[in-house]
């Protein structure tokens, strides 16, 4: 599998997760779906409570073609760990252990568990695929919701408008860690996707992968939109795709110019209320995100 | 309580508890999303900014009790609320807020469980959880309404016995209590009276933070940024908030917080009865389930049948004596409990052996039917 290049060309026909419920259009369905066509059938999965927990275990259709267990919400990084452990004191070195946890069981419940395995180093991918709130329980704020997000517990009231926080930085955060390798990533851009994957498994240590995953439930988008406002959330500069390990990051995109982030954001419901003040600060926010990527990671 | 205002409204069982909470004075909230709770926390981040209250989501359950707990000792009155995973991360904190007699609220609403279990599907099966949910010998009061109505009545009683008894007090009610639609009527502002924490009355120089001052037991409380420098602590303290591990004081302290409710237990006990004085067959019944066994009654009686109910309003402190009392004239007792037997053991021991105790128990994520409560009827008679 070494230096293998993942493309639609070449991708595996071979489904491992497949007659799910999630809702049409679901891109974190789909971030799992394609994580596993990389990892392959030697792959054991934990899940924490969450969209794909509740929409990938559903009798009679066990949606994982591999072995996978629902974690409690703060326990999959923990969970993984003892899976890969257990692997090793077994003598399985052809297995992968991944986690598949949403943007608040990562960023919010689910968080003192991943530090802890990568601050031991544990051999086990962790996959964050961010749809920016709690979905399975309706949509409320995560950690992860950006600025202004119109959620169930954020919502545009009367007194506050939105969202009140910015997206917390989980990928500068596991950086922070020295992990072995990191990376963000979006399923608008799938094959880089899947080639981080790859690399995940490959760096024989803790991998961490972001990858944004729209929710058209969720975000108030048609379903047929999930993937083309995961390219423009890269496009329009407020996510960006980028790698970390030993020590140095990686910028993988760096776009000439951005697509104008208003018009991503007025696409998305969730969005409806805000103002022009609102959009400016969200382009100011995102500038100085660049700036700081730009002169800060020297080697970027 | 009698509650005759106009203002009558539909409302689901988690709006009135947030609207309890709002009238009750509450102003901070804590909280994680969990089904089915999540609704109270949803209409809180509305409501609360409407008051001058704060709502914070926290990132979890953990969080969220200490968080309560912080406003708490800083002078709010605070609540969270939950369902069962998230009840039993809470465990530590609400044992600490037992221990350091900080007045909260946080209502559990029930799903079946362990773990994940049902999320959507009402249970009973977290009421021992809240007698002893936490380590160590604790008293503990639980509410657990049966109506809509009840939701906003027993969360305004709930604030009020937290600040009376500076304890954490749990209201907790099955997913078919919080979900359900039912009119209710809002009483006024005033109608239905508010407690609020005692203050000490003494200078900060002479104030021993856990010392009580009256038959109450009960310690004034200062609220950090009141003037009063004191202790706080988790570890088992005297009367000045420091540690201690003198074996009496220890004692003294536990004894202490189990006197301060256990010496009031008129003023705390509550529970309803119907039909009770002639019963052969004393019911009970909690939460949704006692309107099931209520019908039962009802349709026990057309049939000439002598049957009553007891339902406990309060689960803790239990009311036994009322069990016991009735069990003395009766036949036989039944317990239904969405549980595979919980309360029914409580039942046993205030029965004292007097009638033999059956139940109609379930926990398969379904409610107790009245036909199923009547049929035992019909069985054990
Ligand atoms: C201890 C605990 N607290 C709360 C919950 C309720 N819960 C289940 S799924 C979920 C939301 C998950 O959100 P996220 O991790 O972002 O995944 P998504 O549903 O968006 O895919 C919550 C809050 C739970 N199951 N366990
Ligand atoms: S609600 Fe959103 S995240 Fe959940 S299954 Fe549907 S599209 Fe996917
Ligand atoms: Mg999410």
């Amino acid at each position: 599998m070494n230096n293998a290049v993942f493309s639609s060309r070449n991708m595996t026909e071979q489904e491992f997760f497949f007659g799910h419920k999630a809702c049409a259009g679901c891109g974190g369905a789909l971030a799992v779906r394609l994580a596993l066509k990389v990892l392959g059938e030697r792959t054991f999965a934990a899940l924490p409570a969450g969209c794909m927990s509740a929409v990938g275990f559903i009798y009679p259709q066990m949606a994982f073609g591999i072995n996978a267990i629902i974690s409690t919400f703060a326990g999959t990084a923990s969970m993984l760990a003892g899976m890969a452990a257990a692997a090793r004191a077994q003598g399985l070195e052809d297995v992968h252990i991944v986690g598949f946890a949403g943007d608040g069981g990562t960023a919010d419940i689910g968080i003192q568990a991943l530090s802890g395995a990568i601050d031991r180093g544990e051999r086990i991918i962790y996959i964050c695929y961010d749809n920016e709130a709690y979905m399975n329980t309706g949509t409320q704020k995560s950690g992860l919701t950006p600025l202004g997000a119109r959620t169930t517990t954020t919502p545009d009231g009367s007194v506050v408008g939105g969202s009140t926080t910015k997206k917390k930085n989980m990928f500068d955060i596991v950086a922070a860690h020295g992990i072995d390798y990191a990376a963000t990533a979006s399923i608008g851009y799938y094959q880089d996707y899947m080639n981080k994957v790859l690399r995940a498994s490959q760096c024989g240590g803790t991998a961490y992968i972001h990858v944004m995953a729209p929710c058209p439930t969720g975000w108030g988008i048609p379903t047929e939109h999930a993937l083309t406002i995961a390219r423009e959330s890269v496009d329009c500069g407020l996510w960006y795709l980028a790698e970390y390990s030993q020590g140095k990051y990686r910028l993988n995109q760096r776009p000439e110019t951005f697509t104008p982030v208003e018009d991503y954001l007025r696409k998305q419901g969730r969005f409806k209320h805000l103002q022009s003040d609102d959009i400016a600060q969200a382009v100011r926010d995102r500038d100085a995100r660049w700036q700081y990527m730009l002169t800060q990671w020297s080697d970027a | 309580m009698s509650v005759t205002s106009l203002k009558a409204k539909l409302m689901q069982g988690n709006q009135a508890c947030a609207e309890g909470a709002i009238y009750a004075g509450a102003s901070f909230y804590a909280g994680y999303p969990i089904t089915p709770s999540t609704e109270i926390a949803e209409i809180l981040s509305e409501r609360l900014p409407q008051v001058g209250g704060r709502f914070i989501q926290m990132e979890d359950e953990i969080a969220s009790m200490a968080a309560v707990i912080g406003a708490s000792v800083t002078g709010a009155k605070a609540m969270t609320a939950t369902s069962g995973p998230g009840f039993s991360l809470k465990q530590e904190n609400i044992g600490h807020a037992m221990i350091t007699e900080v007045p909260c609220v946080i209502a559990n609403v029930m799903r079946l469980g362990p773990s994940t279990g049902g999320p959507t599907s009402p249970a009973q099966g977290d009421v021992m959880q809240a007698r002893w949910g936490t380590h160590g010998d604790h008293p503990v009061i639980t509410l657990c309404p049966n109506s809509v109505q009840e939701c906003f009545e027993l969360t305004v009683k709930a604030f009020n016995m937290a600040e009376r008894f500076r304890t954490p007090v749990f209201i907790m009610f099955d997913e078919i209590i919080g979900h359900m639609r039912e009119r209710v009527v809002l009483p006024e502002p005033g109608q239905i009276p508010v407690v609020n924490r005692k203050k000490p009355e003494v200078g900060p120089e002479s104030y021993k933070a856990y010392e009580p001052v009256d038959e109450t037991l009960v310690p004034p409380m200062a609220s950090f940024g009141d003037g009063y420098r004191y202790h706080v602590t988790g570890l088992t303290h005297d009367e000045t908030g420091f540690a201690t591990t003198k074996p009496e004081k220890m004692a003294a302290h536990l004894q202490r917080l189990h006197d301060k409710i256990n010496n009031f237990l008129p003023e705390v006990v509550d529970y309803e009865e119907q039909s009770i004085e002639d019963a052969e067959v004393v019911l009970l019944a909690y939460g949704s389930v006692a309107r099931a066994a209520s019908r039962a009654v009802k349709d026990a009686r057309a049939a000439g049948l002598k049957v009553g109910l007891i339902r406990p309003i309060t689960l803790w402190p239990f009311p036994g004596e009322a069990v016991k009392k009735a069990a003395a004239k009766a036949k036989a007792v039944i317990v239904a409990e969405m549980n595979l037997g919980q309360i029914i053991n409580e039942v046993r021991v205030a029965v004292e052996g007097q009638a033999p105790v059956y139940g109609v128990l379930r926990a398969d994520g379904e409610p107790i039917s009245p036909t199923e409560i009547l049929a035992k009827i019909k069985e054990v008679l």
